[in-house]
């Protein structure tokens, strides 16, 4: 597989990494990054280059998740961890409404949170679709999520091209990866020395001018397309895409799904992992002194059993059946509802899985043996 | 403006059928949200019990009407609350929300109406909407299935049905007690006793899955092709704009791409268990 060539790269010697982040700082941004933190690397708030996982590289299988220090001095090897950018935007938790009551009727204001505006670096090309996909499902639907919406105005995104994979990744088999090719303001790849530095916005051309960055020498370029190209055709997980989504409509009642769910434990870690997901509840919470209450937006999962009730029916009571809601979903039926694919290959659902259950080889069982 | 937030709205009405289903009329305490709020039957509101929770509950009353009806069945936490609201309280609304009948491609056409189960509520309003607007439909027949005599609410109202011009209204009943006049059997059965004309009929259908999938099959068997079967359907709903997740029914988001599904576009979903 061989990739495009993308827009003029500048060169950042890896010494001038703070002055990225100052610059962003300076800009009046809040600089969320991948931190190590509980033997894992999440996205969280940082202020100096010290702070990112330098030297840390991660393995990652069905089930498993591991990061170790190494002499690399790199800062971005770690290809990604549990958390997505989905809760910066899509909060795990937040309040939509804010109710009075009173005897006699009731008043609703809204509670739209106002967030400082917030650049994110580090960003894998499989997380910025997954912002694509929530912006289409929360911002370019019949009614635009106000709230969503309040968090996803001011962001910017400084993508990293992957250069290595994890054994979890397939985003080549998605076309989301791994080079960011769009939705950034700034896209880095990381050298031995440095970082190539493209820009994607006008912000971004506006941060890397006032960095005052020299042109990348050629033999540099040549670099990156090599070992993009290379991390592409090394990734060690395929999803065939060709047949869906009818591959798996057509297999509604296939006993792959009873199988899995032999394994499966419903616990709901994929969707909690999983860029994409956005289910949630809505419910109120009223206070006790019943003048008020707050109307609470929390995530939510099709793995739990309440997920399909209503009075006295459950439409998905077997595990067996919220699996196949999930998988379905993802892969089939989201490209009916938005478009494009719910999964965008950054393999989290496999590597979080407490029993290691890998949905490319699900979809390839399926695939095998059709009904 | 912020689809989520909910509207007071007065109850000015309630009639009870029983202990377990109340009608509430309730009008929009902002009198000038009143003329905007504009539904189709068969169309939906998340209904609001202030501080407790919101269920999605199908209008009943006709567009025309200058206040907006739900017939309520006292089943969950939220309805136990709105059971004890009456004349002069306060509930909320929004919407409307989802897909309507097709009454505009049923008008000059011959309907046919299945429903099965305690409420038929999601399609008495449209019923009521043909037989406003008698002169533009053919004939009208209404078959309606419960499992004990007991359990038929509005008779009144099936009565008033019947004593319409080209219309045939039959009640059935599976566990039937002494006094009930009516069919005895599953509503399916009353297929044997009805004539239709699958070149020039519409089928309007609302009750339990299992019930929908066979009379859709046996009346599909007489002839009557999948486009022109219309379904309603019941699912988990929170949001009710396509973003909870909580409602598909494999690529359908049953609020806003449902509740009233043409059978043909669900089809391979609908037939699946469990999906």
């Amino acid at each position: 597989m061989t990739l495009p060539p993308s827009g003029p790269a500048s060169f950042l010697p890896r010494a001038r990494l703070q002055a990225l982040i100052d610059a962003l700082h300076e800009r009046g941004y809040r600089v969320v990054g991948p931190v190590p933190r509980d033997g894992a690397v999440v996205y969280d708030e940082l202020h100096r280059v010290e702070e990112l996982p330098l030297g840390f590289r991660e393995t990652q299988a069905p089930g498993s998740y591991r990061i170790e220090a190494t002499a690399s001095g790199l800062a971005f090897d770690v290809v990604n961890g549990p958390g997505s950018l989905k809760p910066f935007f899509f909060a795990p938790r937040e309040s939509l409404l804010q109710i009075t009551l009173d005897d006699t009727s009731f008043h609703a204001e809204e509670t739209i949170p106002t967030p400082p505006p917030t650049a994110f670096i580090g960003v894998r090309a499989c997380d910025l679709a997954a912002l694509r996909a929530q912006d289409r499902i929360f911002l370019r639907d019949r009614y635009p999520d106000p709230y969503y919406a309040a968090r996803r105005r001011d962001a910017l995104l400084v993508a990293v091209n992957c250069t290595r994979s994890a054994a979890t990744c397939f985003c080549a088999s998605l076309q989301t990866g791994p080079e960011a090719t769009a939705g950034f303001d700034l896209a880095l790849t990381e050298q031995g020395d440095g970082f190539l530095v493209r820009a994607g916005s006008d912000t971004g051309r506006e941060i890397a001018a006032a960095l005052a960055l020299g042109p990348a020498p050629p033999e540099r370029v040549a670099d990156e397309r090599d070992r993009l190209n290379a991390c592409a055709d090394g990734m060690q997980r395929r999803l065939d895409t060709s047949d869906l989504p009818e591959l798996l409509y057509a297999n509604l009642e296939h006993p792959r799904w009873e199988e899995v769910a032999q394994r499966c434990l419903s616990c709901s870690n994929c969707t909690l992992v999983c860029p994409t997901c956005f289910c949630h509840d809505e419910r109120d919470e009223p206070s006790p002194d019943g003048l008020r209450s707050l109307r609470v937006r929390e995530w939510d999962s099709c793995f739990n059993r309440e997920h399909a009730q209503i009075h006295g029916t459950n439409f998905r009571p077997k595990i067996a059946h919220r699996y196949r809601q999930w998988l379905v979903h993802k892969l089939a039926s989201w490209i009916d509802q938005f478009g494009s694919s719910g999964c965008v290959g950054c393999g989290r659902c496999i590597s979080w899985c407490p029993v290691g259950i890998d949905l490319t080889e699900e979809v390839e069982a399926i695939r095998g043996t059709q009904t | 403006m912020n689809p989520l937030v909910p509207q007071p709205a007065e109850i000015v009405e309630k009639r009870s059928f029983g202990r377990e289903i109340h009608a509430y009329r309730l009008r929009l305490k902002d009198a000038e949200a009143r003329p905007r709020f504009d539904f189709q039957p068969g169309q939906f509101n998340m209904v609001y019990a202030p501080g407790v929770g919101e269920v999605a509950i199908s209008i009943s009353s006709d567009p025309e009407e200058e206040t907006i009806e739900h017939t309520i069945r006292i089943v969950g936490r939220t309805t136990r609350v709105i059971d004890r609201y009456g004349v002069g309280d306060v509930l909320g609304i929004r919407g409307p929300y989802g897909s309507c009948w097709p009454l505009q491609e049923a008008r000059w056409k011959d309907l046919v109406v299945v429903t099965g189960g305690l409420g038929c509520a999601p399609v008495s309003g449209a019923i009521d909407y043909v037989f406003r607007r008698r002169a533009n439909y053919g004939h009208v027949t209404i078959l309606h299935g419960v499992k004990k005599s007991t359990d038929l609410i509005h008779r009144e109202r099936f009565e008033a049905w019947r004593r319409h011009p080209d219309t045939t209204v039959l009640l059935t009943s599976d566990q039937p007690e002494r006094h009930w006049r009516d069919r005895t059997g599953v509503v399916t059965e009353l297929f044997d006793e009805v004539e239709f004309d699958p070149t020039r009929t519409l089928l309007l259908m609302c009750g339990p899955e299992v019930m929908l999938r066979y009379a859709a099959d046996l009346l599909g068997r007489r002839g009557l092709p999948e486009d022109r079967m219309y379904v309603s359907i019941e699912r988990n709903m929170k949001c009710a704009v396509g973003l909870c997740g909580h409602c598909q029914l494999g690529p359908s988001f049953v609020c806003k791409d449902g509740p009233i599904f043409r059978l043909s576009a669900i089809r391979r979903f609908f037939a699946a268990r469990h999906l």
